[in-house]
């Protein structure tokens, strides 16, 4: 296994792209909006009954569905006392043309990876009270389906895996002669501190400009993409996922994500309560 | 992350392995370690051991990823099984290796002038022999060596370094016990003459003023080893040199 240059796979026409800049230098996108603006975003919660949490995200054309299940099992060795947090994602073949039946590739497991990294240490949800007796842990599988791809798949997929979080149920710990396992009929919702929710912020770069939520042919024409997670007034994750860039971009991208973020925030606002 | 140390990662102003905050472990490098290959480079931060091999630039496969315009790159971070401390590692690639192979591609690719190599394509393969913390910042300077090692035109060197943060003590060159217990880690990957960053990763909690302080300890750090990288390039070929025309 290893990370093979995609550009083969996925392109944009340089008309397109030199349209894209141009326009850009006016501080204008092709879809009309500033570079700060954020696309319309809707967050619902419960559309899978079968799951023990859900929620469903759309950002612009971007449509990302998250389901919780929870099982029982053993904690990770370095932490005995804890709960397990497994967050995965798929890109579906529905989301794009260039997406392949399959495995998830590196994309989708960095998306997964940098979703996780935002939520596993930030305090959202409290790991210690997911400890379970006899040396047993709750795990939460938080899986993330990307059904359209319409760019910044990461700031809509960490949304859609905060809420189905809070959305979660969790299924009692039953005890029997055979041990003990998961009473599905009595559940009790999964404390979340609300205060400490974590939010992904990407910023992309083209042509010198920096802009909030790039739609897919956007990213198609990026110099630079990079992520940040907020919580409360700390950065709790961060990942360059495209070009490069200089330290005065770096600490501008920081600003214009933090702004962000609010915006994201107020989505999330009455899903959280 | 958060989690008590079994020593005191801080103490008097030093840290467990009695560095200073702002001091590499010892570094050392080689160039030229893997003589069929086009181009390679051992790299050390401290007990931190990566290997780098460089095949190409040779002809694109699978066929339909080549270009007509410029080369692609393929690169693998692995870790040996027997890399770590704890119990032994599966050699099939986790999902953490198959994201840090991503990053490090993403991270070398601004350096190279791949528009020089249409049709084709240049491998970069990492081997992780010893992991005490920072494993993908010491690969990413031995993956650069070995692209200059094996000629190919590059725009300038990308050194890997970490920082970090123990004790609310921004760090450089997190090693194995820092990375685990510390309350924050930022690998950076950084092109010094360009000044330009093309590794960014960051988990733990910051402020802002600790994240941009970080940053410039960072570019410090890359920037010290920038300096010993380049002697690893020039004994390598002053070695060369002597060889052909004595000294």
């Amino acid at each position: 296994m290893a990370s093979i240059s995609p550009y083969g796979k996925r392109f944009i026409s340089y008309l397109r792209r030199e349209q894209i800049k141009r326009l850009l230098s006016t501080r204008y996108r092709v879809d009309g909006r500033g570079p700060e603006q954020v696309r319309d975003v809707e967050v619902k919660v419960g559309v899978v009954k079968t799951a023990d949490g859900s929620a469903e995200v759309r950002l612009g054309r971007t449509h990302v569905v998250a389901g919780v299940k929870v099982g029982l099992g053993q904690p990770f060795p370095d932490a005995p006392d804890e709960g397990v947090l497994v967050v995965s994602a798929e890109v579906l073949p529905h989301a794009s043309p260039y997406t392949e039946v399959g495995p998830p590739d590196e994309s989708a497991i960095e998306l997964a990876r940098v979703v996780d990294r935002g939520i596993r240490h930030c305090g959202y949800v409290d790991f210690k009270k997911l400890a379970v007796e006899g040396g047993k842990a709750y795990v939460l599988w938080v899986d993330l389906y990307v059904i359209n791809d319409d760019g910044n798949l990461v700031d809509a997929a960490n949304l859609a895996a905060l809420a189905a979080l809070r959305n979660t149920q969790l299924p009692a710990v039953v005890k029997d002669e055979t041990g003990i396992k998961l009473g599905r009929n009595n559940k009790s919702p999964l404390q979340v501190e609300v205060a400490k929710v974590p939010v992904a912020v990407s910023v992309g770069k083209i042509g010198g400009v920096l802009l909030l939520d790039p739609t897919f042919e956007e990213e198609l024409s990026l110099d630079g993409r990079i992520t940040f997670t907020f919580s409360e007034d700390r950065i709790v994750a961060l990942q360059k996922s495209a070009g490069h860039f200089t330290q005065a971009e770096l600490e501008t991208a920081l600003d214009l994500a933090w702004r962000g973020k609010e915006r994201f925030a107020s989505a999330l606002k009455d899903v959280l309560g | 992350m958060g989690k008590k140390s079994p020593v005191p990662l801080l103490q008097n102003g030093l840290r467990a392995d009695g560095r200073a905050p702002d001091q590499m472990r010892e570094v050392n490098m080689a160039v030229g370690v893997v003589s069929n290959a086009d181009g390679s480079a051992v790299v050390s931060y401290g007990l931190t051991t990566a290997v780098a091999a460089v095949y190409g630039p040779r002809e694109a496969h699978p066929r339909h990823l080549a270009l007509p315009d410029r080369g692609i790159m393929r690169v693998r971070y692995h870790m040996a099984p027997f890399s770590t401390k704890d119990e032994r590692k599966s050699p099939t690639p986790s999902r953490r290796e198959i994201e840090i192979s991503k990053v490090l591609r993403e991270a070398l690719e601004p350096a190279v002038v791949l528009e020089q190599y249409p049709r084709s394509r240049i491998d970069v393969f990492i081997e992780i022999l010893q992991a005490d913390g920072s494993t993908r910042v010491a690969s990413l300077t031995a993956a650069s060596l070995a692209l200059a090692d094996a000629g190919i035109y590059m725009r300038d060197l990308v050194i890997g370094v970490s920082v970090g943060l123990v004790e609310n003590t921004v760090v450089l060159d997190l090693n194995g016990l820092e990375d685990q217990y510390g309350e924050g880690d930022l690998p950076v990957g950084y092109m010094p003459n360009l000044k330009r960053f093309t590794l960014l990763q960051l988990d733990g909690a910051w402020t802002r003023d600790k994240f941009l302080e970080a940053i410039g300890l960072a570019v410090k750090g890359a920037e010290y080893v920038y300096q010993k990288a380049r002697d690893a390039l020039k004994n390598r070929y002053m070695s060369i040199a002597e060889e052909i025309y004595g000294r």
